[in-house]
């Protein structure tokens, strides 16, 4: 399972922001999703590019967050749920019979909306992924965890004190925790639920310039309220409302010129 | 308008004070009192035995083991029953506590909490949370014993021999599992009996306490656990037990505490009138706390000089069981405290 | 594009491994064990009451005789009888007698024939002593006993002529359970209204636990302490004969009760919403008047849920009566001895013989006691379920 990790987690230098034309990595094609019988998702379909940030916006309830978490199949651990039509990622199907839930989640990583860092150690935190996926050694363990907290914009804040609660962090420290977590197995695609919805306006500066940055290597979904950061952050745009796709674009259009007057409404702090 | 609500709130004051509200007064009275009447039952039964039991109880009294006479109050000891009670209640613990953790496991982690599966275990675990004490007397003595043991008993003398000899000659083990043939080992009350018998009374007990600390733990934590690819095998066993471990702590001292006291379901299964040495095997008989106070209550020959004695074991079974309450009310109340503490 | 069967199988439980348990075979074991274990207080019900009904069968099926004087079968007329009926002539249970050789049997018969030479004299004329006294009419009616001049019902398992009148003690049990339940439940829903809506809430937080800490004592101590010092003191305050009485025993039974009761009623009132409260507060009612008028009604079936948990509790409760009384006597009077089920029971079975009459009609009370309380355990939670999900709005 290494093996087939590996090529595609070579970090490479990303073209430029591409418009939503070039080869599509995920493959959102008429997803609907019900819970019992309510129907929450309506026949969506969305590509998203490779090495991208890609944000979905709408008003509260529309579906976003739910859509994110089909991409990892944590719906599934919803009761009464059920999904219809197909998301391939990099060209597996994620819902066909023998893919194995763990293999996806390890290569499709999320980060939550309210921080959750287990009640461990800071170094335990990231380590329990690892060791999770094998990695035994210590050495190599410190050197991943040194790494993923790097990349992560937080080694500085707790190198001094990587055994000490992850709970004693701040709020913003923990949720870049979350983050590094998450990165430390080098997921392919990371999905982000509004991870900086909690935050004062300063740590989610961080966590916006931690993103532009992550996204180099990897491929990000991220669920925003906030406009503006989905302005700031993100490559191309989603506006979803109550669980349908009104719009698909690169951030610029749907900000400056959107197609649909749906869009414009809600962009423009009309609505929502 | 301010001036205005503080008007209003005077002139409330000012006319519930005129008023003697006497069936408030009342009211609050009767309950009151009730409350404190319960209060004073307590307080009146733990001083009555403290009192009684501190002037009579002593070093030599907790570690002596006594003659086959133990009434008598200079020579007497209590030593067997401390050790027979502690005895079957750790053998009873490691039988109740995997079985009522992974249970509550089953029903937090994996049941729907609507399903049949779930209704009828929960409908199960209620009944069997008031199911008499005596009856799983009854049930230790006509399944444990007179099923159970009897049957191995036969199966020892009817295969043992031969099991022996294959032991013998292959492994040079001799277990001398013949040795049963004439008297019943297995089938006949002992200690393993009265703790399984024990370990299934206090089932809901251990239960319905890790349920309890398992749904206190945040799904966020499973959630992030299973995101980052663990399997849900490997969320309970690294992130949601160790979190629980407090809450089933709790639960284990407290079935422990319920188990030490009680006496009814070990009358038939184990519990020995008088031994003169103290229970080195599972299959014997021991003495117990709780039954020693039963039978120094009824049975002296001359109640008033017993009566220190009586006091004194009374004091020693109180005290076990009530520092073991305490001990739980203290993790029960530094996990609340911590998971307030986390949000 | 996931077909309909996958997605049904995968909509219950959360994250149940429905899918690659080829690939996780052991995540698969693990999850099909921890099921099989959850079952075990199922498995646990079911052989309480299979294994106490089985030892108490015979008594249903008629298979037990206590007759005194029974009609011999001559040791000469062992083939004359079907196996049945030797079975049953010499109380044997299937499987010893498919074990017995002819001569064993035949030496068996010799021996009752022995026994019944032996019979005292003046026994033999009795025509109680033919009388199976585990015949449901001994069992329930009362009997006129030969040197008795009425009907009476006995409790007398020791003898030559075993009684086994049960009457007694289930008025005995009744007599007892609701002594402790009249002194328990108004003290207890007392209290548990004052904890709940009158008091402080430093009261509150202090008072509850301690009460509660009341279930954490042992009931043989509740049982020495009305063995000791209540006893004494009630007799002095009422001035009746006998000093251990139902009267003693139902009110320490009431202690250990107390708490049951308490609890479950405390939780009832506290669940009520507050919204009903505040309603009432805003409407100028005074604190009892909205106890009083709003709460408990809202939770009386809280507080009647938590009165039957308690009887179900009061009835099984067994060291505490065997303390305080025990005689067997068939009387109402509150301040005569009385015997329960659950002392019968826990005194008589040492000196039962393993599998005889005696033996078999203590597994039938224990039985009944379990029926008993398995139902008012039933309705309680029934009652409390019903009155949660109507709070919370739930059908």
């Amino acid at each position: 399972m290494a093996e087939t990790l590996t090529p595609k987690l070579v970090p490479k230098e990303i073209s430029a922001a591409s418009a939503p034309t070039a080869a599509p990595f995920i493959e959102i094609e008429g997803v609907s999703l019900y819970y019992g019988a309510s129907r929450a998702l309506k026949n969506i379909s969305v590509h998203l590019e490779e090495k991208v940030v890609t944000a979905f916006i709408g008003p509260s309830g529309c579906g976003k967050s739910t859509l994110l978490r089909c991409l990892n199949r944590m719906n599934d651990l919803i009761d009464g749920v059920r999904i219809e039509g197909s998301i391939k990622i990099g060209g597996h199907d994620i819902y066909a019979k023998d893919v194995d839930v763990i293999e996806l989640r390890k290569r499709v990583g999320m980060v939550f909306q309210k921080s959750n860092p287990f009640p461990k150690s800071i170094y335990e935190n990231v380590a329990y992924g690892l060791r999770l996926h094998g990695v035994k050694a210590k050495s190599d363990l410190d050197t991943r965890i040194e790494e993923s907290l790097q990349q992560a914009a937080l080694w500085e804040e707790v190198k001094d004190r990587l055994h000490s609660s992850a709970l004693g962090l701040s709020g913003g420290q923990q949720q870049r925790l979350c983050i590094a977590r998450a990165i430390a197995i080098k997921p392919e695609v990371i999905l982000m639920d509004e991870p900086a919805s909690a935050l004062d306006p300063i740590a989610t500066a961080r966590i916006e310039d931690l993103i532009l940055d992550l996204k180099k290597y990897f491929t990000i979904v991220i669920v925003t309220h906030n406009m503006q950061q989905a302005a700031r952050i993100s490559d191309h745009t989603a506006f979803f409302y109550i669980g349908e796709l009104v719009e698909f674009a690169s951030t610029t259009k749907i900000f400056t010129n959107p197609a649909q007057k749906r869009t414009e409404d809600y962009v423009s702090g009309r609505f929502g | 308008m301010n001036a205005q609500t503080t008007n209003a709130r005077t002139e409330t004051r000012h006319f519930r004070a005129e008023k003697f509200d006497f069936w408030s007064f009342f009211f609050s009275g009767l309950t009151g009192m009730a409350t404190l009447f319960i209060l004073g039952i307590l307080a009146t039964i733990l001083l009555n035995i403290v009192i009684n039991g501190w002037s009579a109880i002593s070093w030599h009294f907790v570690s002596t083991i006594p003659k086959k006479d133990f009434f008598d109050a200079n020579t007497t000891g209590v030593l067997p029953m401390i050790v027979g009670t502690a005895f079957r209640v750790i053998v009873m613990t490691i039988f109740v506590i995997p079985v009522g953790v992974i249970t509550a496991i089953y029903l937090t982690e994996y049941a729907a909490n609507t399903s049949l599966n779930t209704r009828i275990i929960r409908a199960a675990v209620n009944n069997l949370a008031g199911v008499p004490s005596i009856v799983f007397g009854l049930f230790g003595l006509g399944f444990f014993i007179n099923f159970v043991g009897k049957n191995m008993d036969r199966g020892i003398s009817n295969f043992g021999p031969s099991l022996d000899n294959i032991l013998q000659k292959y492994l040079h083990i001799h277990l001398h599992l013949s040795a049963s043939d004439s008297s019943p080992v297995w089938g006949q009350p002992a200690l393993i009996w009265a703790s399984l018998t024990l370990a299934v009374m206090t089932l809901p007990v251990v239960i319905v306490a890790t349920e309890e600390s398992l749904k206190a733990i945040p799904t966020g934590l499973r959630e992030a656990s299973l995101a980052l690819g663990a399997t849900k095998l490997e969320t309970i066993l690294k992130i949601v037990l160790p979190q629980a471990l407090p809450g089933i702590m709790t639960g284990g001292i407290l079935a422990v505490s319920r188990a030490a006291g009680e006496v009814a379901p070990i009358l038939f299964t184990g519990v020995a009138y008088y031994m003169a040495s103290l229970p080195g095997h599972l299959s014997d008989q021991f003495m117990d706390l709780g039954y020693h106070i039963f039978v120094l209550a009824t049975q002296s020959p001359n109640i008033e000089q017993t009566r220190p004695i009586l006091y004194a074991t009374v004091l020693v079974l109180l005290m076990l069981t009530f520092a073991l309450n305490i001990v739980a009310i203290l993790i029960r109340a530094r996990v609340r405290k911590k998971l307030r503490a986390m949000g | 594009m996931p077909d309909q069967n996958q997605n049904r199988r995968r909509s219950h439980g959360w994250m149940g491994i429905h899918r690659g348990h080829q690939a996780r075979p052991l995540e698969w074991l693990a999850e099909k064990f921890i099921f099989l274990v959850s079952l075990s207080a199922i498995l646990m019900v079911l052989l309480i009451f299979l294994f106490v009904a089985r030892e108490a069968l015979p008594v249903f099926l008629g298979q037990t005789n206590t007759a005194l004087v029974q009609k011999p079968i001559p040791p000469d007329d062992l083939d004359k009888h079907s196996p049945a009926e030797l079975q049953a002539y010499l109380e044997l249970s299937p499987a010893q007698f498919a074990k017995m050789e002819k001569s064993t049997l035949r030496t068996l018969l010799e021996v009752k024939v022995e026994a019944q030479d032996e019979i005292p004299e003046n026994f033999r004329k009795d025509p109680d002593a033919q009388a199976n006294t585990t015949e449901w009419k001994y069992l329930l009616h009362p009997h006129q006993w030969s040197g008795y001049d009425h009907p009476e019902s006995i409790w007398q398992p020791v003898g030559q002529i075993k009684k086994f009148n049960i009457v007694p003690l289930l008025v005995g049990t009744l007599k007892v359970t609701l002594i402790g339940l009249l002194f328990a439940v108004p003290l207890a829903v007392g209290a548990a209204i004052y904890v709940s809506q009158l008091a402080r809430p430093r009261v509150r937080e202090i008072a509850k636990p301690t009460i509660e800490l009341l279930s954490g004592i042992p009931s043989v101590v509740v049982g020495v302490f009305a063995l000791l010092v209540m006893a004494s003191v009630l007799q002095g305050i009422f001035h009746y004969q006998t000093r251990l009485n139902a009267f003693v025993a139902g009110i320490a039974l009431g202690f250990a009760v107390i708490p049951v009761i308490f609890s479950i009623a405390e939780d009832a009132l506290t669940s009520v919403p507050r919204a009903y409260t505040q309603g009432a507060l805003a409407l100028g009612a005074s604190r009892w008047q909205t106890a009083w008028q709003i709460v408990l009604p809202a939770a009386l079936p809280g507080v009647f849920a938590a009165t039957v948990l308690g009887f179900g509790r009061a009835i099984g409760e067994t060291m505490i009566v065997l303390m305080v009384c025990s005689a067997s006597v068939m009387s109402w009077s509150v301040f005569d001895s009385a015997r329960s089920i659950t002392t019968t029971i826990a005194a008589e079975m040492a000196e039962a013989v393993n599998g005889g009459p005696h033996y078999r009609i203590l597994f039938m009370l224990g039985a009944l006691l379990f029926a008993a309380t398995f139902i008012s355990n039933m309705i309680g939670d029934f009652v409390i379920h019903r009155f949660k999900n109507k709070l919370e709005g739930k059908r």
